[in-house]
């Protein structure tokens, strides 16, 4: 019984991060396990998501009210992680254009979004290119 | 659409979680611009892809397994949640909380700490999103220029999509305006102020084509307000350094420190809001600009069709 709700407390305490943590793990396979290069930045985004809800959670206190000045509240959750994830998302969002870019270039160049199609591509012209040094 | 809702709901977790200026941004980029993005690049790239062994996908799971095992692990030391006593909400959070409100004037503490305590950061980070609207235009915005087509419009035979939305947009616009300047005082700011506004121009384009949104707005305006912005941001830092201050001091700006601290933060959020706004929306016509050259060969065979609804739109 004494295990029961020592395990409870611990759950109930650190729940958030557990669910960041499986969140995050969620954006790492898909970076990891897939091949498709806009299925890696659907990861990454994830990923970030998850750092998101990491530094959100921390900055939560029980019983506190949004950091807005206020008559009559007396505590106020932690202003200075949401100014850095507020940043983040917008700088993310502008990081993930530039990967979307970058994929829609490779398309044009190699007409495809697979990572080991690209490679093979690139060997086959390097290849080649060894070839016409030779002759 | 998955990814729409999967911003929304982020959002309204960060609403529960009293981070409202946060919330608000998120609802703005991850349920709006992100997926359109997501999307506009899912219709060039195809929506295709080749199957793959089992074995990598099964290396990987057994990875992500033990990575998660080890980092559930690693909490098992952190503080509990909502806790008041945690170092993160210990030291310098403190000092914003007691002395923001009577050293900058503004009673949303994180426009204060955002504008005035981190301003050195807020530049750096809209630098960056200036550089990746750069880096998206010279990736892609290069061949975009001559193809555009100008009776392109890609949602003519919704006329519903059409009418409600022309009534929406002004109204959006003037939200994006409240946001920016009622920053200081409620939920709000250049950030989310950018991407609100934006978004209206987006769905413009959306509705009626990229052609004749480039009518209104010029991709000329929009890089020369990108710039403009951080260079708003850049000159109030400037102006206060030749008063004889440090770098994004405000409080020289006027004689009294706290009209000074107000003053500079209004600039900086309007210098803030332009350039979010003119990123995106020239990230998202370069992005729709490539997309229409690939299919512009459908194009070239659906002329009668859209002759054909046009006509049904007037019969209406």
């Amino acid at each position: 019984m004494s295990f029961d709700s020592s395990f409870l407390e611990t759950f109930f305490g650190l729940y958030n991060d557990w669910i960041v943590v499986a969140l995050m793990m969620c954006g790492f396979f898909i970076v990891i396990a897939d091949g498709n290069l806009i299925k890696k930045v659907v990861g990454l985004t994830l990923f970030q998501t998850s750092v998101f809800i990491l530094y959100i959670s921390m900055a939560k206190i029980l019983g506190a009210s949004a950091p807005i000045a206020a008559e009559g509240i007396e505590s106020y959750s932690n202003p200075l992680p949401h100014v850095l994830i507020l940043t983040a998302i917008v700088v993310s969002i502008s990081t993930t254009a530039v990967a979307l870019a970058l994929i829609i270039r490779i398309k044009k160049a190699y007409h495809t979004v697979e990572e080991d199609e690209i490679q093979r591509w690139d060997v086959r012209i390097h290849r080649s290119d060894k070839r016409a040094k030779v002759r | 659409m998955l990814s729409g809702i999967y911003g929304l709901l982020s959002a309204t977790l960060f609403v529960v979680l009293d981070a409202v200026d946060v919330a608000f941004t998120e609802a703005a980029v991850g349920a709006g611009i992100s997926t359109l993005l997501m999307l506009t690049t899912l219709s060039i790239t195809g929506r295709y892809e080749i199957q793959r062994p089992k074995i990598q996908s099964q290396i990987a799971l057994v990875l992500t397994t033990i990575t998660g095992a080890l980092l559930i692990y690693g909490t098992l030391d952190m503080p509990y949640f909502g806790s008041t006593d945690s170092p993160a909400n210990a030291h310098v959070a403190d000092y914003y909380l007691s002395n923001a409100l009577g050293q900058t004037g503004v009673p949303n503490f994180v426009t204060a700490v955002l504008a005035s305590y981190r301003g050195y950061d807020t530049f750096g980070e809209l630098v960056v999103i200036f550089t990746a609207g750069v880096s998206v235009l010279a990736l892609l915005g290069t061949v975009s220029d001559k193809t555009m087509s100008d009776d392109h419009q890609p949602m003519h035979q919704h006329l519903i999509l059409r009418v409600t939305s022309k009534m929406l947009i002004p109204v959006i616009m003037v939200f994006g305006l409240y946001v920016q300047f009622h920053g200081d005082f409620g939920p709000g700011g250049g950030f989310q102020a950018g991407v609100i506004f934006a978004a209206a121009i987006i769905l413009y384009c959306m509705l009626f084509g990229l052609g004749v949104a480039k009518e209104v707005i010029s991709l000329g305006m929009v890089r020369f307000c990108a710039a403009l912005g951080v260079l708003l941001y850049g000159a109030v830092g400037v102006v206060s350094m030749l008063k004889g201050e440090a770098f994004l001091n405000y409080s020289v700006l006027a004689s009294d420190a706290l009209v000074g601290q107000h003053i500079g933060i209004i600039v900086i959020e309007l210098g803030v809001g332009i350039t979010v706004a003119a990123v995106m929306i020239s990230v998202f016509f370069t992005f729709t600009g490539s997309a229409e050259e690939d299919d512009s060969a459908f194009d070239a065979s659906s002329p009668s069709d859209a002759t054909e609804s046009n006509s049904k739109q007037v019969s209406q």
